[in-house]
């Protein structure tokens, strides 16, 4: 089961992220995001708001497992929809979602509920990692803390390409808010849990900022970039 | 049949050529270093090759969609037969390591166009750099003689394994002192059978022997589908 789970974990696992930046890229460009200890805080930020919300998704998604396959995917894909007021984020999440679920569906071919997933046109990334994290065997809170491991190295990863960053201190600064993020984890997916024992997807989160989203939508527009978001 | 015949039967993994069968489109990746003439190549094969076939075309470029951009304003193809892939910093991941991108991209144009043949251009990049046989059936490698002579010598996956080898800018060659003939026997020591052509885009822009091995590795792939 660890060795499967740690499959998922792994940047190097085909699901396009490394084009990804997680805003960094739009924040580089404007001066906004320009040494460690500004990816410490803006990480800090993301972790607790984007973090939270796709680690509880991709925990209900985990969760679920015993209802597949006739777990109703598209209503929890909806939620996820109307908590990214971005447009340009929804697409970035379903885009990833995609790549994942091409990765993960040859991967574990008789999951049934990978092979849900079939059935949405592009399903968010959260929600496809959730439901690997259970193919793959883990439970719900691995699923959120890998959701929260993701957002934070797909960031971190981009951080180094673009500025230049010493790899080392940007690791040691992903260490520094590992408690953070256990904690944020540990919350997303106690939520999911209470969600999906209710059946009631109005109970997950919806935190958010308003920079990230206006980024992406920058971001979105510009003709030049290395990152797709 | 000759090994060092351009009409040799295309290669590729074991995976690659299971999943064709289900497929009716050739794919073919482009790659080498930056500046080799992989866009003018793509160019050029689209102007021979439009009019009877039905062809698409992805970029990776490393920084912007400057190769789509160069294609569109070309007007080799209508502009919703071109996508543009952006690869974070690292164009070989894009075509080699993790080629989901790259994917989606291929099955968005094969979807609108069921094209016959998609060619994808990989980002500039080194000499190591090739295509995963996971998202092309062939793959060209593109290098030229301003590098120096020295570059078939030095190898590679992309000199030494691809399935077409073509070193253009012949015309340059004097220019940099490059003698082809070493470089062409450099490649066939390092290429074991596989075919090298040399090309001038700039000189001849209809570059026959790298459409006829296209049309080759066409031919040989349809019946293939039809199995
Ligand atoms: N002299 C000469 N120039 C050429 C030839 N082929 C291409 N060029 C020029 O070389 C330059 C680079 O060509 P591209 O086709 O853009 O090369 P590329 O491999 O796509 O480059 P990247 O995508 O940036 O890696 C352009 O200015 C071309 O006009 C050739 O045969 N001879
Ligand atoms: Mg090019």
């Amino acid at each position: 089961m660890l060795t499967s789970v740690l499959l998922l974990a792994d940047s190097r696992l085909p699901s396009g992220g490394h084009g990804h930046s997680g805003g960094v890229e739009a924040l580089v460009e404007r001066g906004l995001l320009a040494d460690v200890n500004d990816l410490t805080c803006f990480l800090n930020g993301r972790v607790r708001t984007a973090g939270l919300v796709v680690g509880a998704f991709a925990a209900v998604a985990a969760l679920s497992r015993q209802e597949w396959p006739r777990w109703d995917w598209e209503r929890w894909d909806a939620a996820l929809d109307v908590r990214t007021t971005s447009s340009a984020l929804r697409e970035v999440s379903r885009a990833q979602g995609s790549a994942l679920r091409r990765t993960v569906r040859l991967a574990w071919p008789d999951d049934p509920g990978l092979r849900g997933l079939d059935d949405i046109d592009q399903p968010h990334h959260p929600l496809v990692l959730g439901a690997a994290v259970a193919a793959a065997g883990g439970g719900h809170e691995q699923a959120a803390a890998l959701a929260v491991h993701h957002l934070v190295g797909g960031a971190a990863a981009a951080a180094v390409r673009l500025l230049g960053l010493d790899p080392l201190r940007v690791t040691a600064a992903q260490a520094g808010l590992a408690p953070l993020a256990d904690d944020v984890t540990a919350q997303a997916a106690s939520i999911a849990a209470r969600a999906v024992a209710d059946d009631d997807s109005d109970l997950l989160p919806a935190d958010t900022t308003p920079m990230p989203e206006i980024m992406a939508e920058l971001h979105a527009a510009e003709e030049v970039t290395l990152f797709a978001s | 049949m000759h090994r060092d015949d351009l009409g040799a039967e295309p290669r590729g993994t074991a995976l690659a050529v299971a999943g064709r069968r289900d497929r009716r489109n050739l794919r073919i990746g482009i790659g080498g270093p930056v500046g080799g003439g992989k866009t003018a190549l793509v160019a050029a094969l689209c102007a021979q090759l439009r009019d009877e076939l039905s062809v698409v075309v992805v970029t990776n470029d490393i920084y912007t969609e400057e190769d789509a951009e160069f294609l569109r304003r070309h007007a080799v193809l209508p502009d919703d037969r071109i996508r543009a892939v952006r690869t974070g910093c690292c164009p070989h991941t894009a075509i080699r390591d993790d080629i989901t991108a790259n994917l989606a991209a291929v099955e968005e144009l094969i979807t609108a166009h069921d094209p016959d043949l998609v060619l994808v251009e990989s980002g500039g990049d080194n000499l190591t750099a090739t295509f995963s046989y996971g998202l092309v059936d062939v793959q060209i490698f593109v290098v030229d003689v301003a590098g120096g002579d020295k570059v078939p010598r030095k190898g590679g996956p992309g000199v030494s394994r691809s399935d077409l080898l073509v070193i253009n800018k012949t015309d340059l060659a004097p220019l940099v002192g490059a003698d082809l003939a070493v470089m062409r026997a450099d490649a066939e020591r390092v290429r074991a059978g596989r075919p090298t052509v040399f090309t001038s885009l700039r000189e001849a822009p209809q570059v026959p022997d790298v459409v006829r091995w296209v049309r080759a590795q066409l031919a040989t792939w349809r019946p293939v589908q039809a199995m």
